[in-house]
């Protein structure tokens, strides 16, 4: 008998700014929906994060930056993650995050979505519910 | 199964995707398991458990730079507790451990306990058994020593650590019961914090009591933060390795683990087809009912269940 399929999220801080708070607040909302939440802490180089996201086999990584170095973190895990065959998994951005470099993002294909700060956690909790799709 | 061939040539990402097969009972898991089988046995298993706090990553951290300067490959199973309530959890043990994250030696899971049928240890041990087909050398499970199953499950390893801390004079009275009794080795970490002789003295003294023949678990003063008296430890490691394979207890031990495996994969096979059979058949409402109102003794309404599903009984 298969047991309800848990999903799993790997939340992550790049880059060098040294707050985390917010991170923590979305990986306990997250945990208190009923997910697996794997937090790595600080600094995290998108090499460390791509290959946690693969040995801890995520459904969705998210990225807390507050450094502004989004537009090359980003791309950067993404394409790290799609190196690893794992392109299906969800990439979710929080942070201080300009409309313009939102649309630059999405564009791209390296986020699925961005959180900017003030964003209510139901809203983040219900996107990857419904974007998730069909685990196997 | 493409997967377990991909395991095979050494992927990676199989490895991480057959843990989630097998940790989420997937229906493919017992042919997964099968086709695995012939693969497993040959790594050396170590238990790491503990008070929360204590230190266990950062002690397991430690050991991973030991054992790669040594060699060996490592597999890495840390196991955090699932909310009762929410069936979530925040798994934080790979914090302590990601300056090894991209060393290619090195695999690191976190799995949460969950709570499911079957237990923990179930999973723990089936999630052993990959990264043992993988080829990791050595696997290295930390667990919270607190639930039963999270003791049994180190303590069905080769060699299993307790490590304990010089928390205050009364540390060795309040350490948990079931605990004591499976540690072959001691760590007393945070040994920078002050009273740490005492606590290595106290414990000592209570292993001294038991007068048992063989093994005398030795009680290593650590700091893991600082990675002093971790070379020690992972001396001890592979002198109680020596021990067990040159007594023969390495094979009392495994049969030992067989034969639990197979109590537990029974109970889970019957369980799990039982509760099936009677969730697709029958609803249990009506009993339940029956009970709560007092109508019928839950005896004769377990009996009757399982003779509406044919269980020979
Ligand atoms: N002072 C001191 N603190 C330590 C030592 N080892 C670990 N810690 C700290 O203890 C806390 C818990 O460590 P962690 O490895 O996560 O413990 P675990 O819950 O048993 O896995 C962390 O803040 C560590 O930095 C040590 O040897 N000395
Ligand atoms: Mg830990």
């Amino acid at each position: 008998m298969s047991e309800k399929r848990k999903i799993r999220v790997l939340v992550a801080k790049p880059g060098l700014d040294g707050h985390d708070r917010g991170a923590k607040v979305v990986a306990r909302a997250l945990r208190d929906a009923g997910m697996e939440v794997i937090y790595t802490g600080l600094h995290q180089t998108p090499e460390q994060i791509a290959e946690t996201a693969l040995q801890e086999d995520v459904d969705v990584v998210g990225l807390s930056i507050l450094s502004g170095a989004h537009l090359t973190l980003v791309p950067q895990v993404k394409k790290l993650l799609r190196e690893r065959g794992m392109e299906e998994v969800l990439l979710l951005v929080g942070g201080i995050i300009p409309a313009e470099d939102e649309a630059v993002l999405k564009q791209e294909g390296a986020a699925d979505a961005v959180f900017t700060p003030g964003t209510a956690l139901e809203n983040i909790i219900s996107y990857i519910h419904e974007n998730i799709g069909q685990l196997p | 199964m493409e997967t377990v061939q991909e395991l095979m040539r050494g992927s990676r990402r199989a490895l991480a995707r057959l843990i989630t097969l097998v940790e989420n009972n997937d229906p493919r898991k017992e042919e997964i398991m099968e086709r695995l089988f012939p693969h497993t046995g040959k790594a050396y298993l170590i238990g790491i458990t503990g008070s929360p706090g204590a230190g266990k990553s950062s002690l397991v951290d430690r050991l991973l730079a030991e054992a790669r300067q040594n060699g060996s490959t490592v597999g890495v199973i840390a196991v955090d507790p699932t909310s009762p309530f929410t069936g979530g959890a925040i798994l934080g043990d790979r914090i302590r451990m990601q300056e090894h994250a991209l060393d290619s030696g090195i695999f690191i899971r976190s799995m949460g306990t969950r709570g499911s049928l079957g237990g923990l240890s179930r999973a723990a041990r089936e999630a052993v058994q990959v990264m043992d087909a993988f080829g990791k050398d050595l696997i290295i499970i930390e667990t919270v020593g607190v639930g039963q199953s999270e003791i049994d499950i180190v303590g069905t390893a080769d060699s299993t650590v307790v490590v304990l801390t010089p928390a205050g004079g009364d540390s060795v009275q309040t350490i948990k019961a079931g605990i004591m009794e499976i540690g072959d080795i001691f760590v007393v970490n945070k040994a920078d914090l002050g009273g740490s002789e005492r606590t290595v003295a106290e414990v000592s003294m209570m292993l001294d009591l038991k007068e048992e023949p063989g093994w005398r678990p030795p009680v290593l003063p650590v700091v893991a933060l600082r990675g002093e008296g971790v070379a020690a430890l992972w001396q001890a490691l592979m002198e109680h390795r020596r021990y067990l394979q040159s007594g023969g207890l390495f094979e009392s031990r495994r049969r030992e683990r067989a034969g639990r495996e197979l109590g537990e994969l029974v109970e889970f096979l019957v369980k799990s087809r039982v509760w099936e059979s009677i969730r697709t058949q029958i609803s249990l409402d009506e009993l339940i009912e029956a009970i709560a109102l007092r109508r019928q003794d839950p005896y004769s309404a377990a009996r009757e269940l399982l003779r509406r599903i044919n269980f020979p009984f």
